[in-house]
């Protein structure tokens, strides 16, 4: 069975760090990429996804904006939303929207947790 | 940076240096959050690598007033100054904040330059630390002193680098919200500190990605 991710980071570093952890850990998920808030959704309105890693500061729009309306899309979407700044506010509105708060950079086992997650949310609403 | 400029960052490397500086001064605004009990908003930062001059001018145009800055030199794989920078009329405004609205204007006064130094310090070292840390090099910082002027003075401290003259200007907007503060973090190094971060740079982006093509 293989799940999709979408990666949405304004850095493409960022990216090729989780396109790392995910080949490398996780070969049975299928990876987009989309570099703001914008391309995030329209690829996300094309296709549905398992799950999405959003940054949190990013230009335009930022990552919890975003969460909010890939939640308004897909309700039981696993949302994970990655910054090293886990001030109190953004940590819950990120649960106050449905999404895990996942602390930058990104640790192999918060991703390993959140995939797992989610391939529990798939199972549990198929 | 323009085409003659002797280090020029590649794409790649520029993405990184401002996804580093991201996480260090998102590791600041948690520490700062800490101090100030207010949400920190942090703007993204923009790096841009300018001469003296143009730095100058760009912190003159965005800020005409009288500025303060807490001022730390670091030194180890990369060396430079660091420097945070805000309205001297915020000044007090941040010191109340930290130590509370209690205290009475006397006691704010006279806490003045030990609160700026000591929130400087908190905000410069946690940006750096992380910076350091992901570069996986130690770098070792000064004790931050405090510095009122314009910008022509806080980028000419003596000594002035004796291998060219490049400032990295790395602007990043921090405000706190329900108080009228905001600041910027400025960097400053010279040529062969430049030339030795892009390798770190570029060791970090190989390390990270594992050779992962873009």
């Amino acid at each position: 069975m293989t799940y999709k991710v979408l990666v949405v980071d304004d850095s493409k570093l960022a990216r090729m760090v989780v396109a790392k952890a995910l080949s490398t850990g996780h070969p049975d998920w299928m990876k987009a990429e989309a570099a703001n808030a914008a391309e995030a959704m329209d690829l996300a309105s094309r296709s549905p996804f398992d799950a999405a890693l959003l940054d949190f500061n990013m230009p335009g729009q930022d990552g919890l904006h975003l969460a909010a309306e890939l939640r308004a899309l897909y309700p039981r979407m696993a949302l994970g939303l990655l910054s090293a700044n886990h001030q109190v506010e953004i940590v819950s509105r990120a649960h106050e929207v449905g999404a895990t708060f996942l602390p930058k950079p990104l640790a192999q086992q918060d991703l390993s947790d959140f995939l797992a997650k989610a391939v529990q949310l798939k199972a549990a609403t198929r | 940076m323009t085409p003659d400029d002797p280090v020029a960052l590649s794409d790649l490397e520029h993405d990184a240096l401002t996804e580093l500086v991201n996480l260090g001064v998102s590791r600041s605004a948690l520490n700062l959050r800490e101090m100030v009990g207010a949400q920190v908003l942090l703007s993204v930062p923009t790096i841009t690598l300018v001469n003296r001059d143009r730095a100058i001018e760009i912190l003159a145009r965005t800020e005409p007033s009288k500025l303060v800055a807490v001022h730390q030199i670091f030194e180890g794989a990369i060396a430079g100054r660091v420097l945070l920078i805000f309205p001297d009329t915020q000044s007090l405004e941040l010191v109340r904040a930290v130590s509370g609205d209690e205290l009475p204007l006397d006691d704010i006064i006279e806490l003045e330059q030990e609160a700026l130094a000591e929130t400087g310090n908190i905000i410069l070292n946690g940006c750096l630390a992380t910076i350091a840390n992901l570069l996986q090099r130690s770098l070792k910082m000064s004790l931050p002193e405090i510095l009122r002027g314009d910008g022509s003075e806080f980028f000419n401290l003596m000594p002035l680098p004796e291998a060219g003259d490049v400032v990295m200007f790395l602007y990043v907007n921090f405000a706190v919200r329900e108080r009228d503060i905001r600041g910027y973090i400025v960097m400053l190094m010279d040529l062969p500190s430049l030339a030795a971060l892009k390798s770190l740079l570029s060791e970090f982006i190989e390390r990270t990605t594992g050779g992962v093509t873009p």
